[in-house]
């Protein structure tokens, strides 16, 4: 029994022991408070869903040999255009949500092939490219907003006939299609059913993926490039394989996130996406070398709780809104830790 | 002919902002006597954080995002400062002297992160800074009138804890940029601005003459190789971060005092990003960088900030499309000079690797 539970210990790691540790007082403390527990954890479910897909993208990128993705952005703005096309059609709920997708989900693929080609030629670097490439495309994207040939009336300026908003609502589109599928309550926790489904199918077909003889190939090209030159392995294709496959991921993650959140953020908005992600798989046990689908899932139900739990719980005992604060503190906390980890070749 | 080849090569990254930005001049139909004045004011105030990224580059840190550290420093003793109502010359003085130490805390935790980080500095400067950034804001906008007992009406609204979102440093504004001005059309030109940045050009070209500068290099071209000649190079790394931070903090004041107000939250964000922009723009790389290129940098990335909304609105009939190019192209350099380092690094490793082999 005792042995059992040591390795269940070292299994999950000290710092997520902390972090549920935390996670459950806040929620003794909340329980002790007028707030409902039952619709803290609902927020928590519905956040959980909303983001997981985002950090999934992290773990073919990390197995790769290609570190943290943090040019998540680069597929974003291929799930933007793809929400951006459906609501331009004015296509309304599954219609519009899988039109969304089916847009979303090449330009995904071509998008992640181009990044791909580049990473490859910086290997070592990937992480301090791959933020500012997606710091660019996001600045360059914002100039695309601007002349953009979208004439919805809901989706542009009402001066000017050019130009799109900079938050649109999904909520006479396709806002929250997911989430209301199979939406059940009980003891007073709202469960999003179509939305954790959706993720859950994807962690499995990315787990069942990274199984298969493709993934595997994908792990040795990560962990060691010489054996796997030496097994006859294409490097580049490899690394383009799980390069692509986060940009998908990344893509798909925004429709599912903007379905959710009920709004589409253009511009600015998606500058800083792939922060919270990487943090949540390193919270979640990944390092910069290695990720498993299972800490990609750990990682964002533990982070994602404890955001969506610390708000109201510290609002109730002082002043002032904390959350923002406490979430750039934790999660490049998070990042700087997992940077500064010794991991046995350099890498950036 | 071939020596002109050889200085486009060699310059061509400035050579070709410099075509973007006179044709943004064209297009913008500014006045001269109004592009001059903004220029005149812009170099005054970000020359000096610019100059301050130069070291930790030829100590073969690359380039230092933790700058950001710096200027935090050098924001906290401007709230200090302005709370005990420090004024004129000497008190900006005084307030660079406050910021000094902080600097050199702030700039020795960095540089002991980043000896824990070899080979990927810049990631980890980056992360660094958005850190430190989040543990300012929880200190000035929580902490401060709830833990920390701080009552000024000048400084904070009673009512709620924290900061105000603007700080007026009215006692401090202009007070090094007015001290000898030379009047040229409507332009006042601060000498006393440019003479300190000039003094700091010459400090860091005299530093490298020095025993300690000679090492940095040493450090910055084979961290190996200058261990083995024993010079302690984590020790000269750390140095190397210091001095720029020391100088970022002093930096931000200069800049600050010419605007005159502090956006106490959002006053150092894109520090960082901005001073690197301009450097690389100049010509810098991620392991090279001079004085020359880091002002003529400073000069074009301003002259293009100055003129791409005009531009914007003259060619695309928008100036939001200006302020948003201007953006891009500061992210885009970044990312592009980024990428040609690590391409370059790859296929010079790859050479040897190659050579061991036929070796």
């Amino acid at each position: 029994m005792k042995e059992r539970l040591t390795k269940i210990y070292h299994g999950f790691g000290l710092p997520r022991l902390i972090i549920s540790a935390f996670l459950l007082a806040l929620i003794v403390v909340a329980a002790g408070t007028e707030l409902s527990v039952a619709g803290l954890l609902s927020d928590a479910l519905v956040r959980i869903g909303q983001n997981g897909i985002y950090v999934l993208a992290m773990v073919p990128s990390i197995q790769v040999g290609a570190g943290l993705n943090f040019g998540l952005p680069v597929g974003v703005i291929a799930g933007m255009v793809g929400v951006l096309v459906a609501m331009e059609n004015s296509l309304l709920g599954f219609g519009g949500f899988l039109v969304a997708l089916l847009v979303a989900i090449p330009l995904g693929i071509i998008a992640g092939y181009l990044y791909s080609l580049l990473l490859n030629r910086v290997a070592g670097q990937e992480m301090m490219v791959g933020t500012y490439v997606g710091f660019s495309i996001v600045a360059g994207m914002c100039i695309f907003w601007l002349m953009a040939p979208f004439t919805n009336p809901a989706l542009i300026w009402p001066v000017g006939g050019q130009g799109l908003r900079v938050t649109l609502t999904l909520a006479d589109t396709f806002g929250g299609t997911l989430n209301n599928f199979l939406k059940f309550e009980i003891f007073g926790l709202t469960v999003p059913t179509g939305l954790l489904l959706f993720y859950a199918f994807f962690a499995f077909l990315l787990w069942l993926f990274l199984r298969s003889k493709p993934g595997v190939a994908m792990e040795v090209v990560g962990r060691n490039p010489r054996f796997a030159v030496a097994s006859g392995l294409n490097i580049n294709a490899y690394r383009s394989v799980g390069i692509v496959l986060s940009t998908v991921l990344a893509a798909i993650g925004y429709v599912v996130y903007a379905q959710s959140f009920g709004f589409a953020q253009l511009y600015n908005g998606p500058l800083m996406t792939a922060f919270p992600a990487v943090a949540g798989v390193l919270i979640g046990g990944a390092s910069t070398r290695e990720a498993k689908v299972l800490h990609a899932i750990i990682g964002v139900v533990l982070f994602q709780t404890l955001l969506t739990v610390a708000m109201p719980v510290t609002n109730q005992l002082i002043e002032g809104n904390i959350s923002e604060i406490a979430r750039v503190i934790v999660s490049n906390g998070m990042i700087l830790y997992a940077l500064t980890r010794v991991t046995g070749g350099e890498q950036a | 002919m071939n020596q002109i080849k050889r200085i486009i090569s060699k310059n061509a990254v400035p050579i070709l902002f410099a075509i973007v930005c006179l044709l943004g001049v064209y297009y913008a139909q500014m006045p001269g006597q109004f592009l001059f004045m903004e220029i005149i004011k812009r170099m005054a105030r970000n020359s000096f954080l610019v100059l301050s990224l130069i070291i930790p580059v030829v100590a073969g840190m690359g380039l230092n995002f933790g700058i950001v550290l710096g200027a935090l420093a050098g924001q906290i003793a401007l709230i200090l400062s302005t709370h005990w109502e420090w004024s004129g010359i000497g008190g900006l003085g005084l307030t660079a002297l406050l910021a000094t130490p902080m600097a050199v805390l702030f700039g020795v935790l960095a540089g002991m992160v980043l000896n824990k980080a070899k080979g990927r500095e810049m990631i980890t400067g980056m992360v660094m800074g958005f850190f430190a950034n989040g543990v300012y804001q929880f200190i000035f906008l929580f902490l401060v009138g709830t833990v920390i007992p701080f009552d000024n009406a000048a400084l904070r609204i009673s009512t709620s804890p924290g900061l105000r979102n603007t700080v007026n440093l009215s006692r401090l504004r202009g007070v090094l940029d007015n001290i000898w001005t030379v009047q040229y059309g409507f332009t006042k030109i601060p000498i006393v601005t440019f003479l300190v940045i000039a003094l700091l050009a010459i400090a860091i070209w005299a530093f490298f003459k020095t025993k300690l500068g000679q090492d940095f290099r040493a450090v910055g071209q084979d961290r190996h190789i200058a261990g083995v000649a024993g010079i302690q190079t984590d020790r000269n790394r750390i140095l190397a971060i210091v001095f720029s931070t020391v100088l970022a903090a002093w930096g931000q004041i200069i800049f600050l005092q010419n605007i005159g107000t502090l956006n106490t939250y959002n006053s150092h964000e894109q520090v960082g990003t901005f001073a690197i922009a301009a450097l690389l723009i100049g010509g810098a790389s991620v392991t090279k960088a001079t004085i020359g290129q880091a002002l003529m940098g400073t000069f074009l990335f301003h002259l293009l900030f100055v003129v791409s909304p005009s531009a914007g609105q003259a060619i695309f009939g928008s100036a939001q499309v200006g302020e948003y190019f201007r953006v891009f192209v500061a992210y885009g350099i970044i990312a592009i000079s980024l990428a040609l380092h690590a391409w370059r690094s790859k296929s010079l490793a790859k050479a040897s690797m190659e050579e061991d082999v036929s070796a």
